[in-house]
């Protein structure tokens, strides 16, 4: 038995680095420290039977095969489409993710990642008015008002609260909890709204009204209206001025804010009030990133393509045109002639029309399990989980960049993602 | 390993005092070598410039804030793009260039090293992974210490050894070649949202000042016998009337000696320091003022931060100066405070000719440049891509290198740089010589590396640009656009001996070297300290301290240098 210390969970976006892993032989005995989502992944590698040799699916039947034929094959469809989607990423590797880009440059194709059904409208309002941030341990240090808009970290981010936000003590909040205040903001009482100091429910759709007059108020204007959005007056101008004398507060916001009714013009606003809560006292605010390593995928895309998702390579060099090259819009428009998907589940995700589409044109998949992705993939390969059973490195939702260790040997015979991709890259360019 | 003869070039390499002369530059295995046996490949150089590689020695061009530059800007992307070739990667951008591109980008132009400016130390991972990700240079990272706990609490208890021995873990850990502060102090009180305006200004809570930090930090840069100086960002930076803040932080190293034969103290984008006046109806260049403390003292360095009149992008770890910045030109902005370290923003910003304020900026800039009588102490940087991205560079040393040209953009920007600034007055035009300092030898001394870099003599890497410019038949002063035009496609660009650029066009791809400061301290100060770094990540950082140092397996070819401290 050896325990491996520092470990960094492949979950969530959170990336807690503190987990101490057991290992006995080839099994995983515990993960300790991590919440029950992490636990049941780093364990997962145990119980699940797990498939090991690549499938391809000819004439309706699936059959096993070599790991060269699968690479051969998938590199032969990749090569021979006219316009490939190469989709999914944010649960793996950062270098994986490079070599994706690389395919998809090299076969001129479209790459995209989950963002662009999670956080893409948080990424476009980015680009119209920023991001006010910090990292996280600025938020464990000095915050005395922590915000939780239309996310729910109690069950989503489990040690959220623990590690950054509410509970730890920090250099200037020695009392922890005692020190901060709560707030969330969601359409119904959550758990995390349970131990919130106050909890504001909005009215569903209504995020951008309550935004707004929160920001008339900031700036000074007087509110005329009884209630917005479902809340009453009195409780938007104590929120208002609560936030507007804090020392140091914070608004994080999931996607109970991106993907209700105004997506990226909810985000917008938010960021804007934020922006206005600078001229009173210090604010920021955090998108609650989902995927362990989504915000990688987008780091790495943007240092190496200029975009953080949904670019198109179809003239040689990257194009990023939301609504058009994003993935959901190429597969309803049916463009596509080949998928590829890596580390993620888009059949079991994505709106029916685009999976009907997936069902029609041949689809490579590489993962560690099977899911519907992978039952409608003409050739699924195997791979190993990063994290557990490979080192890469990662980004933290607050864009820290964390290198995940390997605690144990994936099964015999099952490659890296990485390794998947670059052999399917160099036969790629043996076709060519 | 490949032979190579550079036949007949006119050669300037200030660091060997050669200006100008007619000779043949031998390379072997990637060094410059006395004489070759074998069956070299000659490069025909008659009437050709042979410079050594040029060196950037202040750009972000790597990092976090960088990325968060490029991502928050698509639309600076759509205006710049190259496609993959049959060598290269492709990329977008024109401030903000993507990795691959901007390796690319600086080859072309004949540059061999570069230095990305600000590296945030838990971020350090992110800045080397882009670096890994930029090819055709050698390159180097600078670590930030301006808002430093540890640095802030030991200066404050007068532990200066201890202090020393923490930034030494610092350099290592992050993988930094050099001790940079941007915004002394300043960084720390942003975590409040508030600044320091004066050297006297202290931090809020930690109570040391930035001159004490900033007088702090120059001892133990020599404590540690760094290559480079520290590499300062003073505070007040971009702010009415700054130029008082700028010449007293000039003296603030007064008394300490460097540790090496260079600068005690590098100022960097001084363009940015230089400002008087105290309403923007009244702003005016004090350059004047500047460039005669800098002539009067030897012991500073400064790189300018020219500004090029572009649309670009503004970055910089002065977390409330990319604030005020965005409230002046309600444009985007980006904020990102690091936690026990730094605080960097972002936010673009339209230098335009129309402007006033940004005219009289493009004034000071090359005012500095004019009137630093030494060249070794004014080296030519746009802080890219702070006051313009670095593809201007060859534009830069055109307006160095003419009066003319000068005269000819002064008439096309806003005429109140007749009274607010003395470039009119100016008629120094640069030498082939001098271009040659401010963009390669000066570095290379400044930043240490003049063993091996900067220059063409036995020995030095074989890092050498071609231009196709005959001294003896241009008049740089009236053929200034064949100038610019000539920097910005090298007829060669040789690095490690290999040829990477030809014709301006780039003929094959090589990764550079990462270097970064193995510093060794004293073992039982180092336990020691190492008890306080552990104390403070158990209870104060998001992440363990096991996850914090960058593994070396991240850095292309990493060359590390050695520098025992005297603790």
């Amino acid at each position: 038995m050896a325990t491996i210390t520092d470990v960094i969970c492949p979950f969530c976006g959170t990336l807690c680095d503190d987990i101490e892993v057991v290992v006995n032989g080839s099994k995983i005995e515990s993960a300790r420290h991590a919440c029950k989502i992490g636990n049941s992944k780093f364990l997962s590698i145990n119980d699940i039977p797990r498939p090991i040799k690549p499938l391809i699916r000819e004439n309706g039947a699936s059959r096993e095969a070599s790991i060269d034929e699968a690479i051969a094959k998938a590199a032969e469809i990749l090569s021979n489409s006219k316009r490939a989607l190469l989709f999914g990423w944010s649960s793996t590797s950062c270098e994986a993710t490079a070599v994706g880009i690389e395919i998809a440059e090299e076969i001129g194709g479209l790459i995209d990642g989950t963002t662009t059904v999670c956080h893409g409208p948080t990424v476009m309002a980015v680009q119209y008015v920023g991001l006010p941030s910090v990292t996280l341990g600025e938020i464990k240090n000095r915050a005395d008002l922590v915000i939780y808009w239309g996310a729910n970290p109690m069950h989503a981010h489990p040690r959220h609260l623990s590690r950054y936000s509410i509970f730890p003590r920090g250099y200037f909040r020695e009392r922890g909890q005692q020190d901060r205040e709560l707030i969330v903001v969601d359409v119904r009482k959550t758990d995390t709204a349970k131990i919130a100091n106050h909890f504001i429910q909005v009215e569903f759709g209504k995020d951008y009204e309550l935004l707004s007059a929160l920001r008339m108020i900031v700036n000074g204007g007087e509110l005329e209206e009884e209630e917005v959005a479902g809340v009453p007056k009195e409780k938007i101008i104590e929120l208002a001025d609560k936030m507007m004398n804090c020392q140091f507060g914070i608004l994080f916001f999931g996607m109970g804010l991106t993907m209700s009714p105004g997506k990226h013009r909810n985000i917008d606003n938010a960021i804007s009030l934020v922006k206005n809560l600078n001229r009173h006292t210090k604010f920021s605010i955090m998108p609650m990133r989902g995927h362990w390593n989504v915000t990688g995928f987008g780091e790495v895309m943007t240092w190496q393509t200029g975009y953080p998702f949904a670019v198109d390579f179809s003239r040689g060099y990257a194009r990023y045109n939301p609504g058009e090259t994003s993935a959901n819009d190429v597969l309803q428009r049916e463009e596509v002639d080949a998928v590829l998907v890596v580390a993620s589940d888009p059949v079991a995700h994505f709106p029916r029309k685009s999976v009907a589409h997936l069902a029609r044109v041949p689809m490579i998949t590489i993962a560690p399990h099977h899911s519907l992705t992978t039952e409608l993939s003409e050739i699924f390969i195997p791979s190993s989980m990063v994290g557990i059973e490979e080192e890469g490195t990662a980004y933290r939702m607050d864009t820290v960049p964390l290198f995940t260790r390997k605690v144990i040997d994936p099964p015999q015979g099952v490659l890296s993602d990485v390794e998947i991709l670059k052999r399917i890259l160099e036969k790629i360019r043996e076709m060519r | 390993m490949s032979e190579l003869v550079l036949k007949n070039g006119i050669v300037y390499d200030p660091i060997n005092n050669v200006n100008g002369e007619k000779m043949d530059i031998l390379v072997k295995d990637g060094k410059i070598v006395e004489k070759l046996n074998g069956n070299a490949k000659t490069i025909d150089c008659s009437g050709k410039i042979v410079m050594p590689g040029g060196i950037e020695i202040h750009s972000h061009m790597a990092g976090g804030k960088v990325n968060g530059g490029r991502l928050f800007q698509p639309e600076d992307h759509v205006r710049f793009a190259m496609p993959k070739t049959k060598v290269t990667r492709s990329g977008t951008g024109f401030s903000t260039p993507t990795t691959f591109l901007t390796g690319y980008l600086y080859s072309k132009m004949g540059y061999t090293t570069g230095m990305t400016a600000a590296m945030p130390p838990l971020m350090a991972r992110h800045t080397h992974e882009e670096l890994k990700d930029i090819p055709m240079i050698d390159k180097g990272a600078y670590c930030l210490t301006d808002g430093n706990w540890f640095i802030m609490k030991y200066l404050k208890n007068g532990e200066i050894e201890k202090c020393a021995a923490y930034v030494s873990w610092l350099l290592k850990a992050t993988k930094g070649y050099v001790v940079k502060i941007t915004n002394p102090c300043g960084t720390e009180a942003w975590g409040w949202g508030k600044n320091c305006r004066s050297l006297d200004d202290p931090a809020p809570y930690f109570d040391i000042t930035p001159r004490e930090l900033v007088k702090g930090l120059v001892e133990v840069n020599e404590i540690l016998k760094l290559p480079h100086s520290v590499h300062l960002h003073a505070n007040n930076c971009g702010r009415l009337g700054n130029f008082v803040t700028t010449l007293e932080t000039f003296k603030v190293p007064n008394g300490t000696k460097p540790a090496a034969k260079r600068q005690i103290m590098h100022a960097t984008h001084i363009q940015f320091h230089s400002y008087g006046g105290d309403t923007w109806h009244n702003f005016e260049s004090k350059a004047d003022e500047i460039a005669k403390a800098v002539n009067s003292n030897k012991n500073i360095v400064i790189d300018t931060g020219t500004v090029t009149l572009d649309h670009t992008t503004t970055m910089t770890a002065d977390g409330p100066l990319e604030y005020y910045l965005q409230s002046l030109t309600h444009l985007k902005w980006m904020n990102r405070n690091v936690e026990m370290e730094t605080s960097p923003g972002i936010t673009p910003f339209i230098y335009s000719r129309k402007m006033p304020t940004a005219s009289i900026q493009w004034a000071i800039g090359l005012e500095l440049s004019l009137l630093i009588k030494d060249p070794w102490q004014v080296l030519m940087t746009t802080d890219h891509p702070n006051a313009g991205p670095f593809i201007r560079y060859p534009r830069i040393i055109a307006w160095l290198m003419s009066r003319k040209y000068r005269e000819e953009t002064a008439s096309k920007v806003h005429k109140v740089i007749y009274d607010r600034s003395t470039i009119d007055g100016i008629d120094r035009e640069y030498s082939f010589y001098d271009i040659a300092i401010v963009t390669r030898a000066g570095e290379a001394k400044a930043l240490g590396l003049s063993d091996r870099k900067g220059h063409l003599g036995v020995g030095a890497d074989a890092d050498i640009a071609v231009y196709d410019i005959n001294p003896s038949e241009i008049d740089p002063s009236r053929d200034y656009k064949e100038i610019e035009k000539k920097f910005s496609s090298a007829a060669y660009t040789i690095k490690d001996g290999e040829i990477l650029v030809k014709n301006g066009e780039i003929v094959q791809t090589r990764y550079g070297r990462t270097l970064w400061v193995n510093s060794k301290v004293d073992g039982e100060l180092e336990k020691e300290v190492m008890k306080d770094i552990e104390y403070n990540f158990k209870r104060y950082y998001s992440v363990n301290l096991a996850n914090y140092p960058v593994r070396e397996e991240v850095l292309t070819r990493s060359t590390e240098v050695t520098r025992s401290a005297s603790v």
